[in-house]
């Protein structure tokens, strides 16, 4: 008996022993990537991830994560979980200032055919999605809802319940919009404690309507499904899936504040080079033309349109469609490095009133 | 021999005796201390540490001075302590008349009450959260139901508000209270209730008079442990509140996704445990547990 369990111990030392060799030989052509799960991750790894790593012949292993302050944490604390992550631009700017990202190398990633300001030093721009108000077509009928932000505010023309996000990101616009601020004064509008001020009481005027501060795109595609609330801002391609599965929702490109998603890299990562290679092949206009099959966010490489690597019907739905773009402002990442930390303060101080 | 020898004769072996028996609970409490020095001092110790810590990683107020610069801080302690004090009166409104029904019967329908009570105990936290969505929600089950009975014309606000926090929050609670209420309740000699009504009470009197008081150290310790767990609830109210009812565990989490920082969030907890550390002593004051168990 003791004969068999020092066998057994044995045996599983040696497999340990095996096992590790085999990792450290492996994490020379392995990657680790994370992104957000759900229906969007799954684009990722059908339409991106998987077939780039193919084509490389590297292994790519993926898992999910809670966002930017997961690359803090891990840099700070010296651990090393991934070397790729996908996040939103804003993001990824506030990790860049805090100095946990390594700096992207534009000599191996290829954006010369990347729509302008589709990336940036820190984040190689991937897909382009939007926050629009979307609005249950029962209520309001097709067409017939808000269309645009001053309609969503305006309580009176579209009586209804309204969910807003529980944090500030991309909220704070759509108040300066709905109160007649010209799109390009949005952010100059918003750069003073006392513009920030003037978006919460825009909101503050409708927050007796706001039946729920939703905290995640799951979340809101599900309230519009559940008809829990007539409108809420949100992800449009959480809408347009959820429309597949038979919600009754729409939402019109006027409301549209169009922001981007990318790649960037923690700092330290041990695979810093492949990485880099990697998100080079991940630019590539076939990938991003794969990955909007899945999921309504469009390509930031401007490749795509030109090579028509897209039927014109599905294009059409992408936010960054020229026809779709024009109408919306784009999100500022350099306001959010600025003024997040004290906006979403101010912000949840209104929302706790 | 001395005459106080003589009075108790074995006063020195008896004292070896006691100090002796003293160091060995003393050896035999020891891995529990170890335990509790290990799991719970020290990383309290390095909460309130890195609660001092500012974001440029040297001593700093910065993280209380935020609580009191802005209002939102204050409200969401209050948020935190209203939720939690309103869970436990709700809790002990309907778990006490439920445990005393229960400590009534017979061992057997007892028990059988008690699986009713255990089997939701045993279901994921999460689960039920989200079944209470499913079940309040403006187009949910119960709404639709008044509505299709007549009871009611519009649906009513079950949830996304504090109802439906309560509501998910009572449901997960009650368990904890009834549980150590109703091993009390069981404990306490039905012959004290006799010999009151033999002494001419009114079966209201003997549970004022007799029951009610020897029920209180179960009551007590149900209570307590109701609030202590309300206190740090994240799940529930992050869900059934819809960002209406925000608790001090979610601003935690949120000011740790917002300022790339412990301390910030350390702070928090700081606060939190010393006013519920607070809390309890003065409750303590007013209510002497030891008291109770005396009389």
């Amino acid at each position: 008996m003791k004969i068999n369990i020092l066998k057994s111990a044995i045996g599983c030392l040696t497999a340990t022993g095996f096992l590790l060799s085999a990792t450290a030989s492996y994490a020379e052509d392995t990657l680790r990537i994370v992104s957000w799960g759900g229906a969007y991750q799954k684009g990722q790894s059908l339409g991106i991830f998987q077939p780039a790593a193919k084509a490389m012949g590297i292994t790519v292993k993926e898992d999910t994560y809670g966002g930017i302050s997961d690359v803090k944490l891990m840099v700070k604390s010296g651990a090393d979980k991934f070397d790729i992550f996908s996040s939103g631009a804003g993001s990824c700017a506030s990790g860049a200032a805090e100095g946990v990202l390594e700096k992207l190398d534009y000599s191996v990633i290829d954006v010369s055919d990347h729509l302008p300001g589709m990336y940036s030093d820190y984040c190689a721009g991937a897909d382009i999605f939007s926050v629009v108000a979307a609005y249950n077509t029962d209520t309001y009928g097709e067409g017939n809802g808000p269309k645009t932000w001053a309609d969503f505010y305006d309580v009176e023309k579209f009586p209804g319940t309204r969910a807003m996000r529980g944090k500030v990101d991309a909220q704070l616009e759509t108040a300066l919009l709905a109160d007649g601020v010209p799109m390009d004064q949005v952010y100059t509008v918003l750069d003073s404690e006392e513009g920030i001020e003037r978006a919460l009481n825009k909101i503050r005027t409708i927050k007796p309507h706001i039946a729920v501060w939703w905290s995640s795109g799951a979340q809101h595609a599900q309230l519009m499904k559940d008809g829990e609330v007539d409108m809420t801002t949100g992800w449009n391609g959480r809408f347009d899936v959820a429309k597949e599965d038979g919600a009754k929702v729409a939402y019109d490109w006027q409301s549209g504040i169009m922001d981007w998603e990318g790649y960037g890299i923690p700092k330290g990562a041990k695979n810093k080079d492949l990485a880099m290679k990697y998100i080079a092949e991940m630019m590539k206009p076939e990938y991003m033309a794969e990955f909007a099959k899945y999921i309504t966010y469009g390509p930031t490489n401007g490749k795509v349109y030109e090579l028509g690597l897209m039927t014109d019907e599905r294009a059409r739905m992408m936010p960054s469609h020229p026809d779709n773009a024009k109408h919306q402002l784009t999100l500022s990442t350099e306001w959010y490095s600025k003024w997040r930390t004290i906006a979403a303060e101010m912000y949840t101080e209104m929302m706790t009133e | 021999m001395t005459i106080a020898d003589m009075e108790k004769p074995n006063e020195r072996g008896l004292q070896q005796v006691a100090a002796n028996e003293r160091l060995t609970f003393f050896g035999l409490t020891l891995p529990y201390l170890l335990m509790v020095t290990a799991l719970i001092v020290v990383p309290v110790g390095w909460l309130f540490y890195l609660s001092f810590i500012g974001r440029d990683g040297s001593f700093s107020f910065e993280n209380y001075e935020r609580m009191i610069k802005s209002k939102a801080y204050i409200r969401i302690f209050l948020t935190t302590f209203k939720i939690s004090i309103l869970t436990t009166i709700i809790c002990a409104a309907i778990g006490y008349p439920l445990a005393y029904f229960m400590s009534q019967l017979s061992r057997k329908w007892a028990n059988i009450c008690m699986i009713g009570v255990l089997i939701p105990f045993w279901t994921s936290l999460l689960v039920r959260t989200y079944a209470w969505l499913v079940l309040l929600q403006k187009k949910g089950l119960l709404n639709n139901m008044a509505i299709e009975m007549g009871i009611i014309s519009e649906p009513i606000k079950l949830v996304h508000n504090t109802t439906g926090t309560l509501i998910g929050m009572v449901h997960i609670m009650l368990p904890f209270l009834i549980l150590p209420l109703y091993a009390n309740m069981r404990a306490i000699d039905k012959d004290t209730l006799k010999a009151a009504s033999s002494l001419g009470a009114t079966p209201t009197r003997a549970f004022w008079t007799v029951f009610f008081p020897l029920s209180l150290p179960g009551l007590l310790a149900g209570l307590l442990i109701v609030f202590v767990l309300c206190l740090g609830f994240y799940v529930t109210p992050a869900i059934l509140g819809g960002g209406k009812v925000i608790m001090a565990a979610m601003k935690i989490s949120s000011n740790i996704e917002l300022y790339f920082s412990w301390g910030a969030a350390s702070a928090l907890g700081v606060v939190l445990l010393v006013v519920t550390g607070i809390i309890l002593f003065i409750a303590s004051k007013l209510v002497s547990m030891d008291q109770l168990g005396n009389r």
